[in-house]
């Protein structure tokens, strides 16, 4: 059962369009990752989910209704904001509190979902105080608290976790996913940080610029990207880049890059309109090679970055910079000149014109 | 044992003089300009517990020889104003009845249409809100003869709630600015989560609004006490004899039936006329130069 169906979804805001026909169902229990950069549109696409905004045309429907007419305290959603929005006045309680009272909720209950919320997220002792009173991972908890005590139909986040520091965010991230393992309630998280959509979601949605670039499970996001786009935006460091001549013949694929380096092996490949072509090269995929080794770039390490557990190297191959990951122990020096193996099973092949996924 | 003395500096030495002078001057002419402003009212407190013909024989502006009350008791309750001989009494209740009710209502809906312009904006609240602000800067004078009629048609004439009716509007543009420009710094997440919640408009303004709103509530009680129990012109225009505010009737008083002028009740009354607006400005000033120069909250 899909609990929201989003179809052809276009919002204007005067003469600018933010989102162009935007479709998308999620199906009852999925964790759904809106990911783009900033200005892509998906946290006014979540607006408009949760009723905040209008959506210019296109429906919007929850389990089934239409909702685009309906208020947005009758959608049956939650929210959790990036600010949290605590009610600064009102203590943990009364925060927790405040939605079911406005509902009319019976007092008997309204004590036992609080009880049921606020042992599960462990903030039983922060009751009493009031939201300047706790630090930042807790006003997160006691965000999440307000909208998990309702049980709505469909959870919304819209990028929570980007006010806490680096280490509470990681931790923050883990409790998040395990929450929603524990609930599995349909979910919609808006980030612009490509390793929370792909930790958290069971399907993410990349946007830009008010398009759906591609909506797949992470993994197939990772390892193929419907375009140019998805390809740079999701993983770090980014996918390397190469401009390449490209000749099919039957299962052979044979790339020429700049610079002189060829790639030869095997794969379907529909006969391409054009020869100029775009490889993407993750840069895990390329490994130390001998010089033996077909299938190899060559080029001058201008730039070594140790980040502790793996080591990024940049080097000059032809005309462009192309990042590789080394164990650090096994790193090359600077200004060394390196050949790197191409994982040619794993490269993605762009049509260098539309930047379309050609094979 | 060690020399702790450090050697003589002549740049630090010099500098420390500098900064000695420079402050000797500033507080110096501080407490000169204090001087100018209290002396009139230290004048005034004297005068209240003179006896007039000490006055008379020392001069208006000279160090008290007598001290009685007698003053203040023939100013509120039995001097002749307008010929009742009732004190200024009648007056100052006046006043408090009109300034209270009118203080309440005005800084109310000044928070309603504060909410609404910064939280419910709607096509044209912008240009409705300019138009608001007009009445900012439209002297009072301008309202009368509209007034004068309105009051007329209601058969409010000469009565205190008449006068609360006036006060009210007059001061809605300001008790708006104010709310409006505070409310305005308020996130708009607080809103649209109490929305998602369930509450409407009227459980988010006094569930969520109203709470965060003293701040700035106490600078509108300030202004418009302060302003409505000053207020003059509408006092004396719209209302005559018993029904007339305090400062109204102070003038009264002061223009006397007779030329013989009695500084020592006039003295004392214009202090009971001070005294509320003094009040409220020394139990709540501390809060109104904060709630003006407050920005966000947090």
């Amino acid at each position: 059962m899909a609990d929201l169906v989003i179809s052809d979804v276009r919002k204007s805001f005067g003469s600018v369009e933010v989102l162009k026909g935007i479709n998308l169902d999620v199906k009852s229990g999925e964790f759904i990752a809106l990911v783009g950069p900033s200005g892509c549109g998906k946290s006014t696409l979540l607006a408009i989910i949760a009723g905040l905004e209008k959506a210019t045309s296109g429906t919007i429907s929850i389990r089934n209704r239409i909702v685009n007419n309906v208020a947005p305290k009758d959608r049956d959603i939650a929210m959790v904001f990036q600010s949290y929005a605590l009610y600064p006045t009102m203590t943990v309680r009364e925060n927790m509190m405040f939605g079911m009272e406005a509902r009319g909720v019976p007092a008997a209950e309204r004590e036992i979902a609080l009880k049921r919320v606020s042992g599960l997220l462990q903030i039983d002792q922060l009751l009493k105080r009031k939201p300047g009173q706790l630090s930042g991972g807790q006003r997160q908890r006691v965000a999440m608290g307000r909208a998990l005590v309702r049980d709505p139909a469909l959870f919304l986040f819209d990028e929570p976790l980007s006010n806490l520091d680096a280490k509470l965010r990681v931790e923050m991230r883990g409790e998040i996913k395990k929450l929603h393992q524990a609930i599995g309630k349909t979910t919609v998280y808006v980030t612009h940080d490509q390793v929370e959509a792909m930790t958290l979601s069971s399907r993410i949605a990349v946007l830009n610029k008010g398009v759906l670039q591609q909506f797949d499970e992470p993994q197939k996001i990772y390892d193929h990207p419907a375009n140019m786009f998805v390809a740079g935006f999701m993983g770090s460091p980014a996918m390397n880049f190469l401009p390449a001549q490209m000749r099919v013949s039957g299962g052979n694929v044979e790339l020429a890059l700049e610079g002189g380096s060829k790639l030869k092996f095997k794969r379907g490949v529909k006969s391409p309109t054009t020869a100029n072509m775009i490889v993407g090269i993750r840069p895990e995929h390329l490994t130390r090679a001998d010089s033996r080794t077909a299938n190899a770039l060559i080029g001058k390490v201008t730039l070594v970055e140790p980040t502790g557990s793996e080591t990024h190297v940049i080097s000059r191959v032809g005309n462009t910079d192309v990042t590789a990951k080394f164990f650090p122990n096994q790193s090359p020096k600077l200004g060394e000149t390196v050949r790197l193996a191409v994982d040619t099973d794993r490269i993605c092949i762009f049509d260098a014109q539309t930047e379309q996924a050609a094979a | 044992m060690t020399d702790t003395t450090a050697p003589y500096d002549a740049e630090a030495a010099t500098s420390a003089r500098k900064f000695f002078a420079s402050r000797t001057v500033i507080y110096g002419l501080l407490t000169l300009f204090a001087m100018v402003y209290l002396l009139p009212f230290f004048v005034v407190v004297f005068n209240s517990f003179r006896d007039l013909p000490e006055i008379a024989q020392n001069g208006l502006i000279s160090l008290p020889q007598s001290f009685t009350f007698k003053a203040w008791q023939s100013a509120w309750s039995t001097y002749c104003i307008n010929g009742t001989c009732e004190g200024m009494q009648g007056n100052f209740w006046n006043s408090l009845k009109m300034t209270i009710p009118a203080t309440i209502i005005s800084s109310l809906f000044g928070a309603l249409n504060g909410y609404i312009l910064s939280k419910w904006k709607f096509r044209g609240s912008e240009f409705l809100f300019t138009c608001v602000m007009f009445g900012v800067f439209m002297p009072g004078q301008i309202a009368l003869m509209p007034w004068a009629y309105l009051l007329g048609a209601l058969g409010l004439n000469n009565n205190t709630w008449g006068l609360v009716m006036v006060h009210c509007i007059q001061g809605l543009s300001f008790t708006t600015l104010f709310c409006r420009n505070f409310y305005v710094n308020i996130p708009d997440d607080l809103i649209k989560a109490a929305r998602i919640d369930g509450a409407g408009f009227w459980r988010i303004f006094y569930k969520i609004i109203l709470p965060l709103s003293p701040p700035i509530l106490i600078v509108t009680v300030i202004w418009q006490f302060t302003g409505i129990w000053n207020e003059f012109l509408f006092g004396v225009v719209f209302t005559s004899g018993k029904a007339q505010p305090i400062t109204a009737a102070l003038v009264a008083l002061s223009g006397g039936e007779t030329n013989v002028h009695d500084y020592d009740v006039m003295s004392a009354a214009v202090l009971i006329g001070a005294l509320p607006p003094l009040l409220v400005y020394f139990f709540g000033g501390k809060y109104f130069v904060r709630g003006l120069t407050q920005g966000a909250i947090k």
